[in-house]
């Protein structure tokens, strides 16, 4: 309980809430709270930097635009959305969260996700660690040799990690830390697709899963993120999108 | 699941996973499905620099695998396998992390050595592809 009675200003002109409602189909239901507390009560994130959902919430619902603005909970809360699942209203707490991290200026938002996000942008590959066309393309390279060569029946079934193949029926995108940090974890997904007879394939750019432009809530960069990604993939023809991610 | 595909995708990991492991070695978490809590690593929590906040975050991630006793936990993604690493090491439980990947291949007898990186030792010889050596 606050010590004392939170004072609201008199409310005139655009509050958060009010931007935010604008933009969600049905406005989010962000008015459409009934103090409950289902959604503090199942969130792991309740208690971080003295905060909750429903506070969270009912802080923006009253105007408290400048508290909302300092907190640096909207970064401590994943967006898992159990909130607004368990919610009778189904109020859109994740997505008011979500735009709540815009209010934070780009350049001040944490630094690992900005440099990720912005190393992303960087390169057709998208990859938020820097990996490029090159790097990418000669591990996977590498790797299958190696696979092949040291397990024989590989070789023998044909085991392949196609590249730019136009046609394929799907597109597989791979997180960066896979190629980079363990390769060999990448060999059981091609053996499964060959197992099954799956037509697939990488793409030389935008394979990269990691999508930190959306977690810095860019919205310019994360729609050039995944436009990017999903355009590689009709360039190629491809007809499915698998998202290891 | 609970974002995107529901209940009906959750279902359909937890038949593949029964089909590997066997129905018997399957153990569930409470609660699951559209009611299970998020590890904490996705979001951007793991480059966000709250380290501690988002350990803190994953406790109740960590206290429900712990309560199942179970030794393997498989991840969804790569995030939560980070995260479910790092919560089980500084929570000082003692389970291993896996990709749903290994445990198809394991079970399919095509896991090499190599792909075992995850693995306890006790499943370090199991169900290992035939090598050339094995035929003679």
């Amino acid at each position: 309980m606050a010590e004392e009675a939170v004072k609201i200003e008199k409310k005139s002109g655009s509050f958060f809430i009010d931007k935010v409602k604008e933009i969600l189909p049905a406005g989010g239901n962000l008015n459409a709270c009934l103090t409950c507390g289902l959604c503090a009560s199942g969130c792991p994130a309740t208690g971080l930097r003295d905060m909750d959902p429903r506070k969270f919430l009912r802080m923006a619902a009253l105007g408290m635009d400048e508290e909302i603005k300092k907190s640096e909970w909207v970064w401590m809360c994943s967006m898992c959305t159990r909130c607004m699942y368990a919610c009778p209203m189904q109020i859109n707490i994740p997505q008011l969260v979500f735009n709540a991290r815009k209010l934070t200026p780009r350049e001040e938002r944490p630094k690992g996700i900005l440099a990720s996000c912005d190393m992303a942008m960087k390169n057709p590959t998208l990859s938020a660690m820097g990996t490029t066309q090159e790097d990418f393309e000669f591990v996977v390279q590498d790797i299958l040799d190696e696979v092949r060569e040291e397990q024989p029946e590989w070789e023998e079934r044909d085991l392949q990690a196609p590249m730019d193949k136009q046609g394929a029926y799907f597109f597989l995108n791979q997180n960066s830390r896979e190629p980079m940090v363990e390769p060999e974890e990448m060999v059981p997904l091609w053996k499964i697709l060959n197992i099954v007879g799956a037509d697939w394939t990488y793409g030389s750019t935008g394979w990269a899963g990691e999508n930190y432009c959306l977690f810095l809530a860019d919205d310019p960069a994360w729609e050039k993120h995944t436009r990017g990604t999903l355009g590689k993939a009709d360039e190629l023809g491809c007809k499915v999108f698998l998202n290891t991610e | 699941m609970r974002k995107t595909f529901g209940d009906r995708a959750a279902d359909n990991l937890r038949f593949v996973i029964e089909s590997c492991v066997g129905k018997e070695n399957f153990i569930d978490t409470f609660p699951n499905k559209s009611n299970n809590f998020c590890c904490g690593g996705g979001g951007g929590y793991l480059q966000s620099g709250y380290k501690e906040e988002r350990l803190q975050y994953g406790k109740i991630k960590d206290a429900q695998i712990q309560a199942t006793g179970a030794t393997y936990v498989i991840a969804g993604c790569h995030n939560c396998h980070a995260q479910l690493h790092e919560l089980g090491e500084h929570y000082g439980a003692h389970y291993h992390v896996v990709h749903i990947w290994t445990v198809i291949c394991l079970a399919l007898g095509v896991l090499a050595p190599s792909e075992r990186t995850y693995l306890g030792p006790e499943l370090q010889e199991v169900n290992l592809p035939k090598t050339e050596e094995d035929d003679e």
